[in-house]
């Protein structure tokens, strides 16, 4: 990233040689992006970020539906990110049937549920990969093959999966897929979006328009250095995703156990299997999440829940929509693990977990 | 290679690279995250947000960062008009002028599709809006309305009396947007930021980091999201904050409001220096805004008789980066609708070549370009077709 903001520092659509070279730098990236989910680079569009990936995603769409009296119907889900459901409900506002799938106590939405709620005029189906709280996995292959004989899109909100599970958007069947760079080691401020070039073409009214750049669907100077951190993330993520997700998992096992062992009342959320390598959120019931979180502040970050709506008060919504009271989900903690988490990491963490809880548990009964 | 298209994008200075390495690497947190390592960072985010109010002279909660000059440019026109419908179920009007950045203008096309009244005020041959007929114009409406206006233009640095507007549109009560994209760090903002209600502004154009702009958001002006989700900047901008670049702007602005105007003034010899010297060397060359107030560094002028292309591609061969219009039309070979606008003819807008100056710029190499450009341009006349 570093020679991009210093001397490689041209903007891409610059006609001369600093603009060039930060073009061949941005097109290098979107090959990298593309190849991580099996796109091909011309079907990328960057963004500053999965947040405006989703919004572009299904914004865009709804802006091409143009017959006045049926805005039609989009389908989404329950656990899917603020990013996801705010879009929603301000469609809903301009006239969009919405449907939110509930989810099972893994957090996992009814592939027949899905079945059943499609219309002819649903235009879009909005599921995530991975949740960010709890780490399921929605069932990406039944879904996809589900969508594969309706006209309706699937938009993939795969900020929490891209870079940790493989995921081939031509396999899936995917048509839209918001990536986030800084959930996957590279910086922050930058995302892309993945628009399949698939027949009939997809056609999406831009949030931001000026310049022209991104074929017009997003405008605004390439953020170059981003642009090429994004790129370089995807490709390590692409060479070390399978090696990196066995040592999770093992890590996270690791925690786990420890936990269940020392602590009888404890309830891990989410799917057993079908889940992120990485993530784990784990209701410690009668203890307090917050006061947890405070005496375990000085050596470890964590956090109760996901990080956009730490400022917000009031339980998740995705632990309400897999049954936890608002008591549970206030005594719940999300682990994430990650690239810079050593298994003598792990153990620190599970000791001081289980002494607070204990002490804790003791001061309250 | 010499840099010549500082209005297009710019380098990072160093003490900018210097504040920002340490958001990649130990200070990586999630701004929003609450605990230490995420505050860490909310709290440089902070700092930075104070340092963009400060050189605006403004409160740090009207600060609200975005991916950039062309996200704010959106957010204010379609927020602005949209809230404008949610209230009143009644369009509303915008009122901006021909020379706007694509930004505004691409925005404003699509707002009139959606049944937006837009109209369009003309410039003068300076490229100058009238104040008394932008007023005129504004007083024939009864319709909720929005003026928006570029500060100093992308393509010939004219500047247009926005604080003079300002004023007499804040006595009647209408909004008013500034697009100050590129007059940041080059002119003092503080008091134009008292008479406006929304302000774009950009971190790239200054020496700080591409991706990363601010909308100025007057308290009280009603104004809808462009994007939605999450609870970042007050619920009105969401997504994870970009905190080394947000905290890069702040370096940027800090930078250039502490030698801006010692180093203006330093760019603006050179540019005079330029100018003069191509047109005694030159001959037949035609400067656009030339008579008005604009900004130091920059300097639009036509060659007249040949191709800009072609003197850009004469440019190149001897090291010399330059523009012709702006860079985000420069893929497309019409002549700018800017120098059009001004009623300069189809044959000298073509000619057109812009050249920004910036830190980094130094006599030796202005001297040099007065030296290769002459011998450049005597050449592609001797061969132009025209
Ligand atoms: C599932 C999911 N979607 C979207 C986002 C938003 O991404 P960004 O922070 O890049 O705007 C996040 C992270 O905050 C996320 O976890
Ligand atoms: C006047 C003006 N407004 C807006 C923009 C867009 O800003 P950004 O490049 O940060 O999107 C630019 C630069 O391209 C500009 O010159």
């Amino acid at each position: 990233m570093i020679p991009f903001y210093t001397t490689d520092f041209g903007n891409p659509s610059s006609a001369h040689p600093f603009g060039w070279r930060a073009k061949q730098a941005t097109e290098a990236s979107r090959s990298e992006v593309a190849s991580l989910i099996g796109a091909s680079p011309r079907e990328i569009v960057f963004t500053s970020g999965a947040t405006e990936a989703n919004n572009l995603a299904l914004r865009g769409l709804l802006e091409r539906v143009s017959d006045p009296h049926n805005r039609g119907h989009l389908i989404t889900g329950v656990t899917e990110h603020p990013a996801v459901l705010d879009v929603c409900d301000t469609l809903e506002l301009q006239g969009v049937d919405v449907t939110r799938l509930p989810v099972d106590a893994h957090g996992q939405i009814d592939a027949g549920q899905l079945r059943d709620s499609l219309r002819p005029d649903t235009f879009l189906v909005s599921l995530m990969a991975a949740n960010n709280e709890i780490g399921t996995l929605h069932p990406l292959a039944e879904i996809g093959s589900i969508l594969s004989d309706h006209p309706a899109l699937w938009h993939c909100d795969a900020a929490q999966a891209a870079g940790k599970i493989p995921i081939d958007v031509k396999a899936l069947g995917i048509d839209l897929l918001s990536i986030s760079a800084h959930k996957l080691y590279g910086p922050k401020g930058q995302g892309a979006l993945y628009v399949s070039r698939r027949r009939p073409a997809i056609r999406l009214a831009p949030l931001q328009e000026g310049g022209g750049q991104e074929r017009g669907i997003r405008s605004g100077t390439l953020n170059v250095p981003g642009i090429v951190g994004l790129g370089t993330a995807c490709e390590l993520a692409a060479s070390e995703m399978q090696g990196e997700a066995e040592r999770l998992q093992r890590l996270r096992d690791r925690l786990v156990s420890h936990l269940t062992t020392n602590l009888p009342q404890l309830r891990i959320n989410g799917h057993p299997e079908q889940r992120l390598p990485g993530c784990v959120s784990i209701c410690f019931d009668g203890v307090d999440g917050r006061d947890l979180l405070l005496q375990l502040q000085q050596d470890v970050a964590l956090s109760a829940g996901a990080a956009c709506a730490s400022g917000h008060a009031g339980p998740s919504h995705v632990l309400a929509s897999v049954g936890l009271s608002d008591e549970q989900a206030a005594s719940t903690l999300r682990f994430g693990l990650g690239r810079g988490t050593t298994t003598q990491q792990i153990d620190t963490v599970a000791e001081r977990v289980v002494e607070v809880c204990t002490r804790v548990s003791a001061l309250a009964s | 290679m010499i840099y010549l298209d500082h209005n297009a994008t710019t380098p990072i200075r160093p003490e900018v690279r210097t504040a920002m390495l340490p958001f990649f690497d130990e200070s990586f947190g999630n701004p929003s995250s609450p605990h230490t390592v995420g505050r860490r960072v909310a709290d440089a985010v902070d700092g930075s947000r104070a340092q963009v109010a400060d050189a605006l002279g403004v409160a740090t909660d009207t600060i609200h960062f975005t991916s950039g000059g062309t996200e704010a440019d959106n957010w204010a026109l379609k927020g602005v008009l949209d809230a404008h419908w949610l209230k009143h179920r009644s369009h509303g009007r915008l009122v901006t002028s021909s020379t706007e950045h694509h930004a505004v203008l691409d925005t404003a096309n699509t707002l009139a599709r959606h049944g937006v009244t837009v109209a369009y005020q003309p410039v003068d041959e300076n490229g100058i809006v009238d104040v008394q007929a932008l007023m005129e114009t504004v007083a024939a409406s009864p319709a909720p309305q929005l003026v928006s206006l570029l500060h100093a233009n992308n393509e010939t640095g004219v500047l247009q009396p926005v604080a003079q507007l300002g004023a007499a549109l804040r006595e009647r009560g209408v909004l008013f947007h500034v697009d100050a994209v590129q007059s940041l760090g080059k002119v003092d903002l503080q008091e134009l930021a008292q008479v406006v209600d929304l302000m774009s502004i950009s971190a790239h154009k200054i020496n700080g980091p591409k991706g990363t702009g601010a909308l100025y958001i007057r308290p009280g002006v009603e104004i809808e999201p462009l994007l939605h989700g999450g609870g970042q900047e007050q619920g009105r901008r969401p997504g994870t904050l970009h905190a080394a670049g947000i905290v890069g702007f702040g370096a940027a602005v800090e930078a250039a409001t502490h030698d801006g105007l010692a180093s203006m003034a330093r760019l603006g010899e050179l540019r005079d220096r330029l100018q003069d010297g191509l047109s005694d060397l030159v001959g037949d060359v035609v400067v656009h805004g030339g008579n008005v107030d604009r900004l130091a560094q920059t300097l639009s002028v036509s060659f007249v008789g040949v191709e800009a292309e072609a003197v850009l591609l004469g440019l190149d061969q001897v090291g010399i980066a330059a523009a012709s219009g702006s860079a985000c039309t420069s893929d497309s070979p019409e002549p700018s609708h800017v120098l059009l606008a001004m009623g300069v003819e189809p044959r000298v807008a073509s000619s057109a070549v812009r050249f920004s100056l910036g830190w980094g710029n130094d006599e030796a190499q202005i001297d040099q370009i007065l030296e290769m450009l002459p011998p450049l341009i005597a050449r592609l006349r001797e061969m132009s077709v025209f």
